[in-house]
């Protein structure tokens, strides 16, 4: 019988040297689990993007993309499928199969097209190899067709244009207001601190349709920067790098001003170099807030040429159409980048954001 | 070599667009003197909220006090409080269908993300506060674990959703699987291995209980009577001529899991679906909470002979209270807010099954012919009022626990 006490244990025990408790069995087997539903639908959905329309239209639950071999046929005008034929006393024939009559499939020997015969089709078994389908992903980007099917390329630009641009803005405007709340005395520098404070109160969700309004008037519409602009001003970006701007000593802008160095030059210089960390954190979730933007850029951008890559996903998905191979191997570019960016800043991106507390 | 080249030619290009920029502020600060820089400083912040955030807030009151379907102010006409009749103005809000149409719309939506959060929230934050729990252990690889968790997170909202949709159509992977583990679960039952291997697993099972269970009752631990009974009654249990049966499943039937509405199946993916995204986050917060109490406090305890489970709520639980409050807010109000993934994933359907107050608001201002901005902004006036007391209510809540 597992009392409380035993469920506390589990949960909290740390690990002794030599064996293992029960408890971290128990603890490993549960992280375990976990990955499994972690991981196993992005691995079933990369594998899944290498399979072939026909296979995915079949809906093939196989894990392996499976590819059915074909042989030309002796015209070349078309070609058939290769199937494994079992004879009754178990020998086995490969053949080429013409089409259907009745409950038979009439065929011929593979690379022998005389004479088509007769066999009954529960006795043929389709002959498969794994072939991974990478034109599932060259033709939508690199290949003739890809204006027509899902202009790849056009999405990754304009989703790295508003991703690289807002946060490079981000960063600048809000260390700027970071620099002015933490190194000058100023009238009424607790009021705009207290104004910024407050914009947190009012979540973007609640103001659609006067934001929409706003950026219409400004000729913003179906225009990048309409994406870009509404929201490179964060309250919790200005108080990131306040609060390691605190930390920098006011010494060193003292000594600069001695030079006689301009303000803005002491904030380009001193203050933006030396804020490093706290830029690159800000940087980190900015790039990851404009990468998997969705709900904003659905409301401003409305022509297909000014998609981004997740409006472009969406709207494909949406579309009732027979190109699923393209929708999950587009999937794993548009995952790619940020994985990517997750992999080598793995330990920079968890420690900062479990001190933030932002995401 | 290659490095130190581009890390200069970085610092140069750095270098001439501060340069650059210096001209104009250089100017200015020569115009209004050095300390008033600080104005020019936060001028594009400011601005950039007024025109973005608190104009807009502005507005909303005003739009929602507007009909027609212009989206410039000047020719809207203003309507008094009819967006907001039309909103509430139901004889029973427990049911919207006596609602005029946009009441019916917005208070499905308001239901369904009650419920959402109702059932999404608390789920997660257990969930989230176990596997922190687990990871605080002394586990082997912990930054690793750490890190495949917080995957997710980093995918964006479109890519969760064709993901898992590509998981739960009618023929996809988990109804292949499901199918498969029912046949194979069959077929062992039919199996000659049936009876061997169930009815070892059920004599240890039963052991394990039994065992406890006379050691408790009787002080003297009778184990060899605990293994007797546990075998007799396992075999008893295997070989009776009904177990097979009993155990045999119906065969398989594929459901439409974001379609089929009869189960409920849709909002308990589209709770899922969200849970398995935002986890890896919560999960971080509450891990960092865990490793900043202090781990003398824990000896100091060991010290006192105090055990396991008082040292689990009179210090892990007390100390990680402020960390789970951030946590809680910060769920709640994200899961009022619910939209990308649910509007991907099902559209709000089957009907209206799973469509949250945000795509209320979104749909009614910019999906269709009749764009009712009105109405939209109406809603949101009520959204926020809701939010806004949900945020104080646990602003109250930490006073409180602080002061206590």
């Amino acid at each position: 019988m597992i009392g409380a006490g035993d469920v506390v244990t589990f949960l909290t025990r740390t690990r002794g040297r030599g064996r293992l408790h029960w408890s971290d069995w128990l603890a490993y087997g549960y992280l375990v689990a976990g990955l499994l539903i972690v991981v196993l639908p992005i691995v079933w959905m990369f594998l899944s993007s290498l399979k072939s329309p026909g296979a995915l239209v079949e809906n093939d639950p196989r894990i392996l993309p499976y590819e059915q071999i074909t042989v030309p046929a002796p015209d070349g005008s078309r070609t058939f499928g290769v199937q494994v034929w079992t004879r009754p006393d178990g020998t086995r024939l490969d053949v080429a199969v013409v089409g259907p009559r009745g409950l038979n499939a009439r065929v011929f020997e593979v690379g022998k097209p005389e004479p088509v015969f007769e066999v009954p089709r529960s006795q043929l078994a389709r002959k498969e190899i794994v072939s991974p389908r990478w034109e599932n992903y060259t033709e939508p980007t690199i290949g003739a067709t890809q204006s027509r099917t899902f202009n790849f390329l056009r999405y990754f630009w304009n989703s790295t244009f508003v991703t690289v641009v807002a946060t490079l803005l981000t960063l600048v405007v809000n260390a700027m207001a970071a620099f002015a709340l933490s190194k000058y005395r100023f009238r009424g520098r607790d009021a705009m601190a207290l104004v910024i404070v407050a914009t947190l109160l009012i979540p973007p969700t609640v103001i659609l349709v006067p934001l929409f309004m706003t950026v219409s008037k400004l000729g913003m519409l179906n225009s990048l920067w309409g994406v870009i602009i509404p929201a490179i001003a964060t309250p919790t970006g200005v108080f990131l790098l306040r609060q390691y701007m605190l930390t920098i000593p006011d010494e060193l802008l003292e000594a600069a001003r001695m030079d006689a160095a301009s303000e803005w030059k002491i904030f380009w210089r001193i203050m933006l170099p030396l804020s490093l960390p706290a830029l690159s954190v800000l940087a980190i979730l900015s790039v990851m807030w404009r990468w998997n933007d969705f709900m904003w850029p659905l409301i401003v951008l409305t022509q297909s040429e000014v998609f981004t890559l997740q409006l472009g996903l969406s709207t494909f998905k949406g579309e009732l159409n027979d190109n699923m191979h393209y929708l999950l191997a587009m999937t794993v570019l548009t995952l790619l980048p940020v994985t990517l960016v997750f992999v080598v800043l793995q330990k920079h991106i968890t420690t900062g954001i479990a001190n933030t507390g932002l995401k | 070599m290659a490095a130190s080249s581009l890390n200069s030619w970085v610092a140069g290009a750095w270098k001439a667009l501060g340069d650059l920029l210096d001209g104009p502020f250089a100017a200015v600060q020569r115009h209004i003197g050095a300390h008033r820089m600080a104005y020019v400083f936060l001028l594009p912040n400011l601005l950039v909220f007024g025109l973005f955030s608190f104009w807009p807030m502005i507005l909303n009151f005003y739009i929602a006090f507007t009909g027609g379907q212009s989206v410039i102010l000047g020719e809207r006409p203003l309507v008094g409080f009819e967006n907001f009749r039309e909103l509430l103005d139901c004889p029973s809000y427990l049911d919207p269908k006596t609602c005029p149409v946009a009441g019916y719309s917005f208070w499905t939506g308001l239901w369904n993300t009650l419920f959402f959060a109702a059932v999404q929230v608390p789920i997660m934050i257990v969930v989230a506060l176990v596997t922190a729990l687990i990871l605080n252990r002394n586990i082997r690889g912990r930054g690793l674990w750490r890190a495949v968790y917080f995957y997710p997170v980093m995918l964006s909202p479109v890519v969760v959703a064709v993901i898992w949709d590509w998981i739960l159509k009618r023929r996809g992977i988990l109804n292949a699987v499901l199918d498969d583990a029912v046949t194979g679960w069959n077929g062992f039952v039919a199996s000659g291995w049936f009876a061997p291997v169930a009815g070892a697993v059920l004599a240890l099972v039963l052991y394990a209980g039994l065992s406890r269970l006379f050691c408790r009752l009787n002080a003297i631990c009778r184990l060899k009577w605990a293994g007797v009974l546990a075998i007799g009654l396992a075999a008893l249990a295997v070989l009776s001529p009904g177990t097979p049966a009993l155990l045999t499943l119906a065969e398989y039937r594929p459901v439409n899991w974001l379609i089929d509405q009869r189960a409920g199946w849709p909002m308990f993916w589209v709770i899922f679906v969200y849970t398995w995204g935002h986890l890896g986050f919560y999960m971080l917060i509450l891990l960092a909470g865990l490793q900043a109490i202090p781990r003398d406090l824990y000896e100091a305890a060991e010290m006192d002979g105090t055990s396991k489970s008082r040292a689990f709520w009179r210090i892990t639980l007390p100390l990680l209270m402020p960390t789970m409050i951030v946590v809680l807010v910060l769920s709640l109000i994200r899961a009022f807010q619910v939209f990308d993934e649910i509007y991907v994933l099902t559209g709000g359907g089957p009907g209206q099954a799973t469509k949250m107050i945000i795509q209320h608001i979104y749909e009614s201002a910019f999906i269709g012919d009749a764009k009712r901005y009105g109405i939209a902004a109406a809603s949101s006036v009520l959204v926020a009022a809701l939010l806004m007391v949900l945020t104080l209510m646990q602003l109250a809540i930490t006073r409180k626990r602080a002061g206590g």
